[in-house]
């Protein structure tokens, strides 16, 4: 019925607005493992609580997003541009 | 004898009388009534049959809680059925009528179901699913369809317009009683922002019947002088008749706002109904409580009402019950109501309290019943008497009016709208709502508070909490003193009655009865979702706000437990029934989605063009000329056309994608399986682009127009989803690169111009040089055209096999420069051609569109294994693309397929069995995926996609379609049907 996202850009925006791809997971390098990359196509976690998840602001700033939300309450306690996040993994 | 309007009292304006008609009977009320109170006023106690027993029903409650008094309202496209009587202002003219019954309201033959009711009890549904099938839907389907059920909606669609809407605020207060108003005014008076929501069309509440002065003012000018203030507020939105149904994530609420529910013409300029979405800082439910009914035989007559009820009806819209009234009372609340009825001159024949004795110290003329009950009740379509069991003995008091106080449970659905579990309270003998609710708290009744300054006092606290926490400073607040307030509704809930004579109702809408309860815990459905569901209680409507804690209390009484053992079942949204309009909003007709219209729309138009929606688009079919009779003639001409001189296509709704940066190249290298880094400045290239899992997602052609500026198109189907796509790859998977990217489809008129003499025609707008020598086959550059006038992008690409460029201008000029083309090819023979015969001539050359790109395919199954890079180190779907499956012989391979004999035909989605093989779903070999007449070949021809096509051209097959019955012989062979060596792309 109604819920709001927060886009790191806009703000809190209705959900109508955002696309929801799923798990925000890191994409594995092109010589990866088969397995690596058959978890990264089909598998996902199902966990009770934090949930990291890519959101697109389709109707908004069409920036994707990171969206941590806890899956019992759908609180969301993070929210940050994917590029952002992606830039930050490459360094670690 | 029945219930009446006394000649003073109540908020009721008796000088502006309103006439309105009830089962076609011309009845009066006034302003300020509800259809119930004005029904009552006329004595009509009988408005309604019972859903399972078509039992006699009257008015219960004076609110949304209402399970028996529901009627159609209106007539045409505004019929409104299920409408609670209780809810439904009075207006000049208002036609309600009854519902559930046939063929009259007073004689019901559905009645007789109370002689079947031994088959209807509990679990009935399930229990009737066992007798002999064919009798249940030749006999007791239809039957019992026919006779349970409720209002009918209307065919015609509704007249009204709807809408939503959002709101801010740091403080939403729901429910305007005593606790809303104290608290708004709090918030309100310290600055906050603050939204007060009340289902009613009155603030005030209890307020409005409540006989205790405040201040010394009587309570209903206490609640009109509050309202007043709030209105005065600039920073407080009073939002009368709008019922806050549910409460959602980021503090959202849900709201329905009835703007123009109780008049008899709707102003056309505004909404009949407004769906609000309130975001709220904090929120604090002051919705009241609820009181219970009390499981007696014979509860359901009309003529027995909640004590509250009454009391409303008494003093807030002077209607006296009857001649005769009797209370049935657990807490002091009754005796209120004998005052007050005594007080109007209304005899009050007998008060039976359950209890040994009494809070207040009752001095009435009543005759005063203790520890006793009502178990049971006399009358037909109206109660007639009570007997009272006291003692052992049971006593026969005539009566023509009942009043049953059987408690209050705190109205607290919204708190647990996300996922809180109410909690009992053997303290307050009620349901609670869970503490620590991050965003929301609860006020007064909602909270078990009960006595109205303490209400008052409670409202203004809690407000005073909440806006001190955002950091505004509240003015010290002053509690009002109250005075002549009946006190505290403290009971002992009574849920089970000895001595219970004939059926005793715990859910009326559902008709479920004591016996139904009984039934599912000795039946092993004890646990209370069970019996929710196996009783059905709770399920209707009314979402049991009257039965659902009786239920309980039985269930637990049964299985001798208390009720925080057995629990409530889920609330979950909505609190009242919300109307599809207000959901639908302004989406409905043309408004449903947004069309999309090329800016050669109006070209084609005057073309002749028929239109065909495809997804949001208006996509021009085919142009029928005169004497043409049939789409095909039409088709077949513009194929025929094409082929031989020149067709003019409109294709500005491919998506189109401008993509720059120092990176675009690398960029493109990793989206598309197919090489792309070393493109040349100045040419298009086909390419296909994979999903991670190695299937084609699209296709389409791209081409480098600067260094380091590309121009993407893609098709029509999937151009939003491959610019999602791309912004993914750009920003989520390779933020390192410099791309950027810009939908350009709308900025683009598109035409494709194809035919052997699409070059002539073309050079005679574009003032360069195009000739095969300058501008081959795959050129792609900005050009100029009518001598400088105007510059558009110019493509030599193919989709028909014939000679063919794509012109896109900027779409403004779109109409024009086609105008203009179609006059360069007057004298070489152009013609518009649509959609189909696109199709068509693809078909013809063997060309994929997403028919075949379905999902399932990787490139090497269409032929396009030699496309895919070997040598990229990556690129979106290269890995999954190994996977030896993928490369197996017997996967669909895109084929062509033609009848044997010219003359017969095969649609497209039939299967390709082996010739001989049985015709079932297990010799399936694969599909028709496009098929189409070819004019030029003189018969259907088709692409499939087939088990190992590609070295089975020349096989006969046979074509069966298992949905038509329909089998056809016919052959595989090479998909490309017409000119497979590609001359006719350099003629
Ligand atoms: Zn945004």
């Amino acid at each position: 019925m109604a819920s709001l996202v927060p886009c790191p850009h806009c703000g809190q925006r209705p959900k109508e607005e955002f696309t929801i791809k799923g798990a925000a997971l890191a994409r594995p390098a092109a010589d990866a493992d088969a397995v690596d990359w058959f978890d990264y196509v089909y598998l996902r976690d199902n966990p009770r609580g934090a949930y990291e998840e890519y959101w697109h602001h389709t109707s908004g700033c069409r920036r994707w997003i990171v969206v941590t939300r806890d899956t019992v309450t759908h609180e969301v306690a993070a929210s940050r541009d994917a590029a952002d996040r992606a830039r930050s993994e490459a360094r670690t | 004898m029945s219930s009446y309007r006394l000649t003073k009292g109540g908020l009721v304006d008796r000088n502006a009388p309103l006439s309105f008609t009830f089962d076609g009977r011309p009845l009066r009320g006034f302003a300020g009534d509800t259809l119930a109170s004005a029904l009552l006023a006329n004595g009509r106690m009988l408005v309604g049959r019972s859903f399972k027993y078509h039992r006699p029903r009257g008015i219960l409650t004076a609110g949304a809680a209402e399970p028996n008094a529901l009627v159609t309202i209106g007539r045409g496209g505004r019929t409104e059925p299920n409408t609670r009587a209780t809810m439904q202002e009075l207006y000049e003219g208002l036609e309600a009528q009854s519902q559930n019954r046939w063929p009259s309201l007073e004689f019901d033959v559905g009645a007789l179901n109370g002689l079947l009711s031994p088959f209807l009890g509990a679990g009935f549904y399930y229990k009737t699913f066992m007798w002999p099938a064919p009798l249940w839907e030749k006999f007791y389907e239809p039957v019992i369809r026919k006779a349970a059920g409720l209002g009918k909606a209307s065919y015609e669609s509704d007249p009204d317009a709807y809408e939503k809407s959002w709101a801010h605020c740091d403080l939403l207060v729901i429910g305007a009683g005593p606790t809303g108003l104290a608290a708004a005014l709090t918030a309100g008076r310290a600055g906050a922002r603050v939204i007060l929501v009340d289902e009613g069309a009155l603030p005030g509440g209890s307020l409005l019947f409540d006989t205790a002065t405040i201040d010394g003012k009587a309570a209903a000018d206490f609640a009109r002088d509050a309202s007043a203030e709030l209105q005065s507020m600039p920073n407080v939105r009073l939002m009368m008749r709008t019922t806050a149904f549910g409460w959602y994530d980021g503090n959202v609420f849900g709201a329905v706002e009835r703007v123009q529910k109780h008049v008899r013409d709707p102003a056309r300029q505004l909404v009949v109904e407004r769906l609000w979405r309130i975001v709220a800082r904090h929120a604090l439910l002051a919705s009241g409580a609820e009181e219970r009914p009390l499981v007696f035989g014979g509860n359901d007559r009309p003529g027995v009402m909640m004590a509250s009820a009454m009391r409303t009806y008494l003093n807030r819209y002077g209607v006296a019950p009857g001649r005769a009234t009797a209370i049935f009372t657990t807490d002091d609340s009754g005796y209120a109501l004998a005052r007050d009825l005594e007080a109007a001159h209304v005899d009050v024949v007998a008060i039976v309290d359950s209890r040994s004795s009494a809070g207040v110290d009752y001095r009435g003329k009543a005759r005063l019943i203790r520890e006793a009950v009502v178990c049971g009740t006399k009358g037909r379509k109206a109660i007639s008497a009570i007997e009272v069991h006291r003692g052992g003995q049971t006593e026969t008091i005539a009566v023509d009016a009942l009043a049953m106080a059987g408690g209050f449970s705190p109205i607290i659905h919204l708190a647990c709208h996300r996922g809180g579990k109410p909690a009992w309270s053997a303290e307050k003998a009620a349901f609670l709502a869970p503490d620590g609710l991050n965003g929301l708290d609860l006020a007064g009744a909602a909270a078990a508070t009960t006595d109205l300054a303490a209400c008052l006092a409670e409202g203004a606290a809690r407000s005073q909490a909440i806006v001190t926490a955002f950091g505004l400073s509240c003015p010290p607040v002053v509690l009002p003193k109250v005075e002549g307030d009946e006190g505290t509704h403290d009971s002992k809930p009574l849920w089970s009655i000895p001595g219970v004579k004939g059926k005793a109702f715990v859910d009326f809408q559902n008709d479920v009865h004591l016996k139904d309860i009984g039934l599912a815990v000795s039946e092993g459905y004890s646990h209370v979702e069970l019996a929710k569901r196996y009783t059905t209680n709770g399920m209707a409507t009314d979402q049991g706000k009257l039965s659902n804690v009786n239920a309980i209390g039985l269930i637990a009484k049964a299985r001798g437990v208390s009720p925080a053992e057995v629990g409530t079942t889920t609330f979950r949204p909505f609190y009242t029934p919300v109307s599809f309009g207000a959901l639908t909003g302004a989406h409905t007709g043309h408004h449903f989605q947004p069309v999309r219209k090329s800016p050669l729309h109006d070209w084609a138009k005057k073309h002749g063009a028929v239109f065909v929606e495809t997804g949001l688009w208006y996509r021009s079919s085919w142009f029928p000329r005169n004497g043409e009779q049939t789409w095909r003639e039409s088709v077949d001409r513009e194929v025929l056309n094409v082929r031989q001189n020149a067709g003019l296509c409109d294709v500005s709704m491919l998506g189109k994608i401008e993509i720059s940066g120092s990176d675009a190249a690398e960029f493109l290298n990793r989206v598309y399986c197919n090489a792309f880094l070393k493109l040349p400045v100045g040419r298009a290239r086909y390419g296909l682009m994979l999903r991670e899992d190695g299937m084609i997602y699209d296709d389409g052609t791209t081409s480098r127009l600067e260094e380091n500026r590309f121009f993407m198109t893609t098709t029509t189907a999937y151009a939003a989803g491959v610019m999602n796509h791309l912004e993914f790859c750009a920003q989520a998977l390779w933020p390192e690169l410099d791309v950027r990217l810009a939908s350009i489809t709308d900025q683009w008129a598109q035409m494709a111009i194809a035919g052997p003499k699409a070059r002539t025609i073309l050079q005679r707008i574009v003032d360069e040089d195009i000739s095969d020598a300058a501008f081959p086959f795959l050129a792609a550059r900005e050009v100029s055209l009518f001598g400088g006038a105007l510059h558009g992008c110019l493509f030599q690409i193919s989709f028909s096999g014939e000679l063919a460029y794509e012109l896109a201008v900027p779409a403004g000029y779109g109409e024009s420069v086609a105008d203009a083309l179609m006059e360069a090819g007057r004298d070489h023979g152009i013609m518009p051609y649509g959609v189909e015969t696109l199709s068509v001539l693809r078909i013809e050359k063997g060309h994929v569109t997403h028919n075949e790109i379905n999902g399932t395919v990787v490139p090497a199954d269409l032929g396009f294994g030699k496309m895919v890079s070997a040598s990229k180190p990556d690129f979106i779907g290269k890995a999954m693309l190994q996977r030896e499956g993928l490369a197996a012989s017997d996967r669909p391979q895109l084929v062509g397929v033609v009848p044997l004999d010219p003359k017969q035909s095969f649609r497209s989605g039939s299967h390709v069995l082996a010739k001989g093989a049985a015709a079932t779903l297990e010799s399936d070999q694969g599909y028709v995926t496009s098929s189409a007449y070819s004019p030029h070949i003189g018969s259907t021809i088709a692409l499939a996609l087939v088990k190992n096509g590609s070295s089975r051209h020349g096989e006969e097959v046979v074509v069966w379609n298992g949905l038509h019955g329909e089998s056809t012989p016919a052959r595989l062979c090479n998909p490309v049907f017409f000119d497979p060596q590609n001359e006719r792309l350099h003629v």
